[in-house]
């Protein structure tokens, strides 16, 4: 268990690592791409450009780049922006992580809790409209652009009803749980609710069709054989084995948007968080701030498929040897 | 009826026919292919409608055009009325299908005609690059399982790169750096404006997601009897990976491909939305929701519109996906569902 344990880690340090030096080569040596000339404006001169280059030691080998750019982010934490010069990129990402977070956190209750119920009621109800109806709805929800849903729910909040049943809905933005822990859940109400359709619709199609394939399992027919009621093979059997698929499946998707993945549902609320710090970084091609949220979501993606893996390994001792 | 019992064995059908006759008689299938049909068939007479339907160029802005609305002239974009009463508004849906039937958007441009081409930038986008990035996969998918050894090691170690980065981030910053000034590989010069950047971008980032279960599909079929047997008789790799591997993947390929073409579409068209895909004037649904954004309380319409057409598009290819999953698995043909 410990050596599986320590060559999961040195897998996530390779993988960072490789991710690091991918993310320095697409913006400083993508063929054809000019980073100075992103960072001057698009009307510099020549002499600007030199200046800049100089700078930013964009005038410096590649390796060397990388390198220094690394001690500044991990060692010295004192790495600054491109675009605000001596704005400090840590505490820039670190202000931006608990809007994400709360965002991500309000969403996974309401999509886990939707999700689960919703699942176990399409795959056991006996009547015949509940399964196709749950279904249908479960593909409309993966299917919904999540800006766009976004935007329509600004549009009935925000909008003419704003005046009339509207009227409690805040405008957009994020207030802090410690600023005002009411006004905090007002403002991301909407936002968890959008952000949590889209999963509930994966979390439902995916509970249901595992439920189906473990009620056709052998050892389901000898449950019955023994004459276990069915709510006993429901409970204590099939979902419990299914949930284990949802355990991984969450563990993924949580990294993933804790780590920036919540980036359109934050754009279009307006809410300062991760992803949309990265967005706006990227749109002014600032690569000390991207730099620090792509290790920062990578970190979450590789740290939750770990733990996903190591759970795995606690529960299926088979997996260990691979 | 010995006799009836073998005549049936010896024209029993292939696993694939099988698999289409249960899709042809599926009702999901049947809902979602006329769907798609429609959708696609209206996307594509997009020049049609705009030269001949609606007479109009939807990728010009027309500041100062006026329309004959019920026998009155009226102004594409009007004077805005509300707020402080700067700025315009473009003109509301006059249900004609003549001249501006969803509407004109902030340049005076007909919505309906730009939802179409924007349908078929989406549609082109979309399937081209899920198609792209089933056959990388399965590309290798296959070599790194049936290959083994190094090979499977180097190529396994560069999908889980890809896979820990978050499929938005690494499409937006593949679309940040090349969008600005194309990308030039040798003597390719893949220009911003084309679509051919999208395509690659979105083609790539979902690579992972299919060629990691591939290969392990592979590898568990290189050690079944049948493969070990064609290897022991001397048969060629060649013979092997289409005779005995691809056939066996295939179904789980098959199942793969609505699924990615319908999360390519909804990349494409987020990308847009945050104005790093298609580029204007060129139209894509995303794009024309990103113009929908400054109208979002005057006009509604304009963002509203290509967003249900994203909606249905997607849902009729997950359903789709559905159908062909169940038909190609013979657990749930068992179950009689």
């Amino acid at each position: 268990m410990f050596a599986f344990i320590v060559r999961r880690l040195s897998a996530m340090v390779f993988v960072l690592t490789s991710i690091s030096i991918l993310v320095f080569f697409i913006f400083f040596a993508t063929p054809g791409v000019d980073p100075a000339a992103r960072i001057a404006g698009r009307n510099a001169d020549q002499q600007t450009l030199m200046q800049v280059r100089h700078s930013f030691e964009l005038d410096k080998p590649l390796p060397f780049r990388y390198i220094s750019m690394m001690r500044h982010l991990f060692v010295d934490r004192d790495l600054t922006s491109y675009v605000n010069r001596g704005a400090k990129v840590i505490p820039q990402l670190s202000q931006a992580i608990p809007a994400t977070m709360s965002l991500v956190i309000g969403a996974a209750v309401l999509w886990l809790l939707a999700g689960i119920f919703f699942g176990i009621m399409a795959a056991s109800s006996k009547k015949r409209w509940i399964d196709p109806t749950i279904s249908f709805l479960g593909i409309v929800g993966i299917s919904l652009p999540v800006y766009w849903l976004g935007e329509v729910v600004n549009l009935i909040t925000q909008s003419k009803l704003h005046t009339s049943a509207f009227r409690w809905v805040p405008p957009l933005g994020y207030v802090g749980i410690s600023d005002n822990p009411w006004q905090w859940f007002l403002h991301l109400l909407f936002p968890w609710l959008t952000l949590a359709v889209l999963y509930a619709g994966i979390y439902v199609r995916v509970l249901r069709n595992e439920i189906m394939v473990v009620m056709g399992e052998d050892y389901i027919k000898t449950e019955r054989a023994k004459g276990a009621s069915e709510k006993r093979i429901l409970y204590k059997h099939a979902t419990r084995m299914s949930l284990m698929t949802i355990v991984s499946l969450f563990g993924l998707d949580f990294g993933a948007l804790v780590g920036g993945y919540a980036l359109l549902t934050e754009v279009v609320f307006g809410i300062q968080g991760v992803g949309k710090l990265t967005f706006d970084s990227l749109q002014n091609f600032d690569l000390p701030v991207i730099m620090a949220t792509v290790m920062y979501s990578a970190f979450f993606v590789v740290f939750m498929n770990a733990v996903v893996d190591v759970l795995y390994a606690v529960l299926d001792p088979r997996v260990r040897r691979v | 009826m010995a006799l009836k019992d073998s005549s049936e064995a010896i024209f029993s059908e292939s696993p694939g026919k099988i698999a289409l006759r249960i899709l042809r008689k599926d009702k999901r299938s049947i809902i979602s292919l006329s769907i798609l049909g429609v959708i696609v068939f209206l996307s594509f007479m997009a020049p049609v409608f705009s030269h001949f339907i609606a007479d109009t160029n939807p990728f010009e802005s027309t500041l100062n055009a006026t329309i004959n609305v019920h026998g009155v002239e009226t102004a594409v974009l009007q004077p805005s009325t509300t707020g402080l009463g700067l700025g315009v508004t473009p003109i509301g849906p006059t249900w004609n299908i003549r001249s501006y039937f969803l509407g004109a958007d902030g340049q005076g441009r007909d919505v309906m005609a730009r939802l179409l081409y924007g349908g078929r930038s989406t549609l082109i986008i979309g399937t081209t690059a899920g198609l792209l990035c089933i056959f990388f996969s399965l590309l290798i998918g296959i070599v790194a399982g049936y290959r083994r050894g190094w090979i499977d090691a180097v190529l396994s170690r560069i999908l889980d790169i890809i896979w820990a980065f978050p499929v938005y981030l690494l499409a937006i910053s593949l679309s940040v750096v090349l969008l600005t000034s194309g990308l030039t590989i040798g003597f390719i010069h893949l220009g911003p404006g084309s679509f051919a950047l999208p395509i690659l971008i979105i083609g790539v980032v979902y690579i992972p997601y299919v060629a990691r279960p591939i290969r392990a599909q592979v590898l568990a079929l290189r050690e079944r009897e049948f493969v070990r047997a064609a290897v022991g008789s001397g048969a060629k790799h060649s013979t092997i990976i289409f005779r005995e591997i691809l056939p066996n993947v295939m179904p789980s390929v098959i199942v793969f491909i609505p699924i990615i073409v319908s999360l390519s579409m909804l990349t494409e068209s987020a990308l847009s939305f945050l104005s790093i895909g298609v580029q204007p004037p060129a139209a894509s649904w995303g794009t024309i929701i990103n113009d929908g954004l400054a109208l979002l309380y005057t006009r509604p319409i304009v963002g509203l519109a290509p967003g249900l057409m994203i909606v249905f598009t997607a849902a009729a290819l997950n359903l789709y996906g559905d159908a062909v999953r169940d038909a190609l698995d013979p657990k749930t043909r068992a179950r009689g569902d």
